[in-house]
């Protein structure tokens, strides 16, 4: 059993009730006068409530990504405004933690200096780093991993190493790119689990984004589904859970009821995608 | 896995005992080659007695001076030839092609340029091993993964520290991968040039030996120049293996 320190490294809720806030966002790559251009996302307008876990379903090649590299502050949008807790992004805004698809641990560090490594950059004294990094160590089940390096360990593992690295951040805003793509179905459902624990614990605002289905419906307060190229959203559902949901609600008669309304939503995007690809456009 | 660990030594033993066997019945002339006990005793006489210390010592100096001119110089032209996308398309050709050159034809060269002596000698041997090492810096910083650079955005790190906490020790395998093949090459580039250019050295002790047809001394010197080669390749890939390990994945 997990033993809580007494001042919990969670973090506060965001100063602002609305979290994340995107107006008429496009992104378009390569020269907007170009043929060639790629007209990748939107215009997408979307709020994201201060705590919410929302996620984001697709068919490849939406522009799901695109939206997330736009909150991280990876990539700006070529027209409208993303902010992010009343301040416009412009960079990787502070409080704002990533998790990839790929795996992104760092192979020649330990579990445990992995886990440090953006406390030590925000130069925190070291027993701080010490006291989060024990926390985080404990929360997603890696103590007896603490020396271990990333090639010892499962894919799972490893990407638990980066969402507690991600974690200690103690990030208001958490964005996960797929970030159980590369695992089998039962690690993911497990995973799911743990993600739920750690934004109940947080208090921090999720968007997850996911090919899946089934992890939508059963992790998000809501869900968003968007369409082929360019990416707009064309529905989002609100799932209705308590907050203290598990993966146990698969079982659950509106789980299947909320995963067959998302695939009815999504099936004819997903067709027009497939279509896209056979005339050669994606 | 003990079975694969003796396969190697079995084999080495083996084949020094069919040598040994052939000189001993006399199917090789002594005057071609000695038993390798001999080798070995003439190999402890030249280290007991100190004759060719000296010679030692300017070959494994001249060794230890290409090797890290090599591994400094092939690294940094590794990341500028990577940094440029069009030097990179026009020199790309001749990294692939450039092992197909005898670097020795150049030797006349650097005899004008640099005189008889190490200062050729080392500029031969770097020239021979430093394309391994841009071609290992260039492998290593494309193997780095695009999310490294990602995540090394998102956790907020500088370019530079970007550069030296994620981007060089992602790479750190590969580039020793190719220090490990500069001091091979270096190796050869400098004894080769030995025999070629040079009053001194382990490569010019062997080709006086044979002028003078002291057999005995002369592979006592070929052993001593195996032995180190093999334990500094042995050690090296000891580190390199450690290295690998981590990026198996």
């Amino acid at each position: 059993m997990l033993t809580k320190p007494k001042a919990a490294p969670g973090t506060e809720a965001s100063p602002h009730p609305v979290a994340v806030r995107l107006t008429e966002v496009t992104r378009v790559f390569g020269d907007p006068r170009s043929p060639k251009r790629v007209h990748a996302l939107g215009p997408v307008s979307l709020e994201l409530r201060a705590g919410e876990f929302f996620s984001v379903v697709g068919p490849s090649g939406c522009g799901k990504s695109t939206l997330l590299d736009i909150l991280a502050g990876l990539n700006p949008p070529s027209a409208g405004t993303a902010e992010f807790d009343g301040q416009p992004i412009r960079g990787v805004p502070d409080h704002v933690g990533v998790v990839f698809q790929e795996d992104a641990s760092f192979a020649w560090l330990t579990v445990e200096a992995n886990i440090a490594f953006g406390l030590k950059r925000q130069g925190l004294p070291a027993d701080e780093i010490r006291r989060r990094v024990d926390y985080a160590l404990a929360f997603m089940g890696l103590k007896d991993f603490r020396h271990a390096y990333p090639v010892q360990l499962s894919g799972g593992m490893r990407q638990r190493v980066c969402i507690a690295r991600t974690l200690v951040l103690q990030p208001r805003l958490i964005l996960l790119d797929e970030p159980f793509g590369a695992l089998d179905q039962q690690t993911r459902l497990i995973m799911g689990d743990e993600l739920l624990r750690m934004w109940r614990e947080t208090h921090a605002t999720v968007l997850l984004i996911t090919h899946s289905l089934d992890e939508a419906a059963m992790l998000s307060d809501r869900v968003g589904v968007m369409s082929a190229r360019p990416g707009k959203f064309i529905g989002t559902f609100e799932t209705g859970w308590p907050k203290d949901r598990d993966s146990r609600i698969v079982t659950h008669p509106h789980f299947g009821e909320l995963t067959a309304r998302l695939w009815e939503k999504l099936r004819v995007e997903t067709m027009k995608h497939m279509q896209g690809e056979a005339r050669g456009e994606a | 896995m003990t079975y694969s660990k003796i396969a190697t030594p079995a084999v080495v033993v083996g084949l020094v005992l069919l040598l040994e066997l052939s000189c001993r019945l006399g199917w090789i002339a002594p005057t071609v080659l000695v038993p390798p006990s001999v080798a070995l005793v003439s190999l402890i006489e030249i280290l007991v007695s100190g004759q060719f210390n000296s010679a030692i010592a300017v070959t494994v100096s001249n060794v230890v001076v290409a090797t890290v001119l090599a591994v400094i110089g092939g690294f940094l032209l590794g990341v500028v030839i990577h940094a440029n996308d069009f030097l990179r398309r026009g020199v790309e050709p001749f990294l692939a092609s450039y092992y197909a050159v005898p670097t020795f034809i150049f030797y006349p060269v650097f005899i004008v340029l640099l005189g008889v002596g190490n200062a050729s000698i080392i500029a031969i041997a770097v020239l021979l091993s430093i394309v391994a090492m841009i071609t290992a810096t260039l492998n290593g910083l494309d193997r780095v993964p695009a999310v490294l650079g990602k995540t090394s955005r998102v956790l907020k790190l500088s370019p530079i520290q970007a550069a030296f906490l994620v981007k060089l020790p992602a790479a750190a395998p590969y580039l020793f991968t190719g220090a490990r093949l500069s001091v091979a090459y270096a190796f050869i580039g400098v004894i080769a040039s030995e025999f070629l250019l040079s009053g001194n050295g382990l490569g010019y002790a062997i080709a006086y030996a044979y002028n003078m047809f002291e057999n005995r001394t002369m592979y006592g010197l070929m052993l001593l120049i195996i032995l180190l080669v093999t334990v500094t390749n042995m050690a090296l890939s000891a580190v390199d293996r450690r290295l690998q390990a981590r990026i198996r994945r």
